[in-house]
């Protein structure tokens, strides 16, 4: 699914590379444990996260993750943003919850990892 | 090639940092992205664990035609048991670590599965190195 679509979808914000709407992910995984999220080793991985701080974007760029949706409202910071650029990956906020976000996407056809 | 890397303990910000180098050298020298995936997430644990549970430490990195040597020493209070330490699930980390999204017991045995040698030596009081080596 592109990146344009997951927006359109949750009814989200591009907080930086808006640029980059036609980038196309392949499965999604949500967790706030970071540890999870580097045991994946699918590629194109969206991840959908409702924690916000600078190890979720570090754990991102490890695992090649080029695009995290923050649900349930969490607000990323300009230190964030600024490692994200660095790292070309892709954040979104969005209002929803965790469940509700993963319910819209998988419900539009997004698939799971396991 | 040889470079060193500093890592203060609880820099909750800057933990990555010096993993985050080391991705960006390997990809310079046109390492296999699988092979620099499974570097980088191994080295990103162990620097977790310095930043977790240690008061400072040093990552090396050495690079030659056949493999990627990462040594990281901390100065901290060392692991009694390092088999236990290795249990996935087994953790003795603060709430700080696991509101950063780690501390579940599962960073030994990530680093075990994408290392292809691992070794960790560690003295009670002192603290501990662990030795990770990929082969290119």
């Amino acid at each position: 699914m592109r990146v344009g679509d997951i927006v359109n979808i949750l009814d989200a914000r591009i907080v930086c590379g808006g640029d980059r709407q036609e980038y196309t992910i392949d499965v999604a995984f949500a967790s706030d444990l970071m540890s999870d999220v580097l045991t994946l080793k699918n590629d194109h991985v969206l991840l959908i996260t409702g924690l916000a701080n600078m190890q979720t974007i570090r754990t991102a760029e490890m695992s090649d993750i080029q695009c995290i949706v923050f649900a349930r409202n969490k607000k990323v910071t300009r230190e964030m943003v600024d490692l994200a650029i660095e790292n070309d990956i892709i954040m979104i906020e969005c209002r929803y919850s965790v469940f509700r976000t993963c319910g819209l996407l998988y419900q539009a056809g997004v698939k799971p990892i396991y | 090639m040889h470079h060193e890397y500093n890592i203060v303990g609880g820099d909750f910000t800057r933990a990555g940092y010096a993993s985050s180098q080391v991705k960006k050298i390997l990809r310079n020298l046109d390492v296999d992205t699988a092979i620099i995936k499974r570097t980088v997430i191994a080295a990103y644990e162990a620097e977790v664990n310095i930043v977790a549970h240690a008061y400072n430490g040093i990552i090396t990195l050495d690079i030659d035609a056949d493999s990627i040597r990462i040594v990281l020493d901390d100065m901290g209070p060392g692991i009694e048991d390092i088999e236990q330490a290795m249990q996935e699930g087994y953790s003795t980390a603060s709430d700080k670590v696991r509101e950063m999204g780690f501390g579940a017991g599962m960073g030994l045995s990530n680093i075990k599965r994408n290392a292809d040698e691992l070794r960790i030596n560690s003295e009670v009081g002192r603290g501990t190195q662990v030795e990770i080596v990929m082969y290119r």
